[in-house]
């Protein structure tokens, strides 16, 4: 099946969602829920005179992970920039509140998107809220919700929110998290506070190495599939309980990172604080060395985002 | 948005079981196409999306070409269009007939 190639080698950033979860989950136990031939495409974008996808950008289903059950969505970057439309939320919130009932052992989220589809922001703004709130759900049931981040469209606006709520994240070097985009700062704020076309900028801002030393992700992954399936698998493993005790916690680990970090101009002098005697060469360091200063940084491994 | 609908008569059923495939993505000068193995052996009819209008000679001649190359009998292939090329419709199509072949 051409859909399932080598997922030591298969890029998770140039993958598409569907070759994602096939080669993420144990080879051949993906099964779609409301896949493609059921049509279920945005009663939206025709208004607009924009072409829908026959699965509205997410793919859902179940299958296994390293023997384990898990549920599992995918968002298309590619497709409108990955963004939550009517559709295309309902599956996910459906998918998260079906965990409520299955009982795996976590819910995969494979995002890949710019946020709410503004053709549709209404339902696309309640499909965030309503995910935030399964994701809780099905946290306080004690199922862990893992999200992988490594794609073309990142992880921004309302998937920056979502995000927030889940038990750990893992992150690639081209993943980017955050809520507000480069251009939508640049649009608001100005160029002299962030200029969009600064890439390197943007890259050391929200990209996945930065968001790793903070401990917003507590996963690095280089850009397989391969790599994100061993994440994941780790991550399940060590993800926390949820509770009021924790939440307190990591309310006070943000309040310490905002006070110990909120005077810094540049991420540079964030990882300079956290120690890193050459933040310069961060950027252009390999998988490979980077994860090794990383393992070595304190504040990588919490549960803050 | 304009709706282009194509049936035609093969000489052969497509080879293979596979019920159903999708290849492609909705994107900018991309396509998805939606392969489903629900016809008579004999038939296939493609059903095109596409919101750039007016090309509806240019997908008739790129389908023909396909359905004599493929001999896809059986399939009912549906397309939502983002705006692809020609060239790039006839290479997704005939992948998407090679994946339900396998």
């Amino acid at each position: 099946m051409p859909d399932v190639t080598d997922p030591q080698t298969l890029s998770w950033y140039e993958a598409s969602a569907r070759q994602r979860v096939a080669n993420l989950l144990d080879a051949g136990t993906f099964e779609e829920f409301v896949g493609p031939a059921e049509r279920a495409m945005s009663p939206h974008l025709p208004l607009f005179d924009l072409p829908r996808a026959f699965d509205d950008g997410i793919v859902v289903g179940r299958g296994t992970l390293g023997g384990k059950s898990v549920l599992a969505a995918a968002q298309e970057g590619r497709f409108m920039g990955g963004a939550f439309g009517e559709i295309h939320g309902a599956k996910l919130v459906g998918l998260l509140r079906a965990a409520l009932d299955v009982k795996p052992a976590a819910v995969l989220i494979l995002f890949d998107t710019g946020g709410v589809r503004l053709q549709e922001a209404n339902a696309g703004e309640t499909a965030i809220a309503e995910t935030m709130r399964a994701i809780t759900d099905a946290r306080a049931a004690g199922i862990s919700v893992i999200g992988l981040i490594g794609g073309r469209a990142g992880c921004f606006g309302g998937g920056g929110l979502i995000a927030g709520t889940c038990s750990r994240l893992a992150v690639s070097e081209s993943g980017r998290i955050s809520v507000s985009g480069p251009e939508v700062i640049e649009t608001n704020k100005g160029a002299e506070e962030f200029d969009s076309r600064d890439r390197a900028l943007v890259w050391r801002t929200m990209g996945g190495k930065h968001r790793r030393l903070t401990g917003s992700a507590d996963a690095y992954c280089e850009d397989t599939v391969a790599a994100f399936r061993q994440a994941a698998i780790d991550l399940i493993e060590t993800a926390p309980r949820f509770d009021l005790a924790m939440l307190e916690a990591e309310q006070g680990r943000l309040e310490a990172r905002l006070h110990r970090f909120g005077a810094c101009r540049d991420a540079t002098e964030i990882w300079a604080q956290l120690g890193i005697n050459d933040p310069d060469a961060v950027p252009a360091m390999t998988d490979a060395a980077f994860q090794e200063i990383a393992a070595g940084v304190t504040e990588a491994s919490h549960d803050a985002r | 948005m304009e709706s282009l609908t194509f049936r035609h008569t093969t000489k052969t059923p497509l080879a293979g079981a596979k019920p159903l495939a999708i290849t492609g993505v909705v994107a900018s000068g991309n396509l998805e196409v939606l392969l489903e193995r629900v016809l008579p052996p004999n038939a296939c009819e493609v059903a095109v999306e596409t919101p750039i209008g007016g090309y509806g000679d240019v997908w008739e001649a790129v389908v023909a070409d396909f359905v004599a190359r493929a001999q896809p009998g059986g399939l009912r292939i549906s397309i939502n269009d983002g705006g692809a090329r020609p060239d790039t419709v006839s290479l997704r199509l005939l992948q998407g007939a090679r994946l339900m072949e396998g």
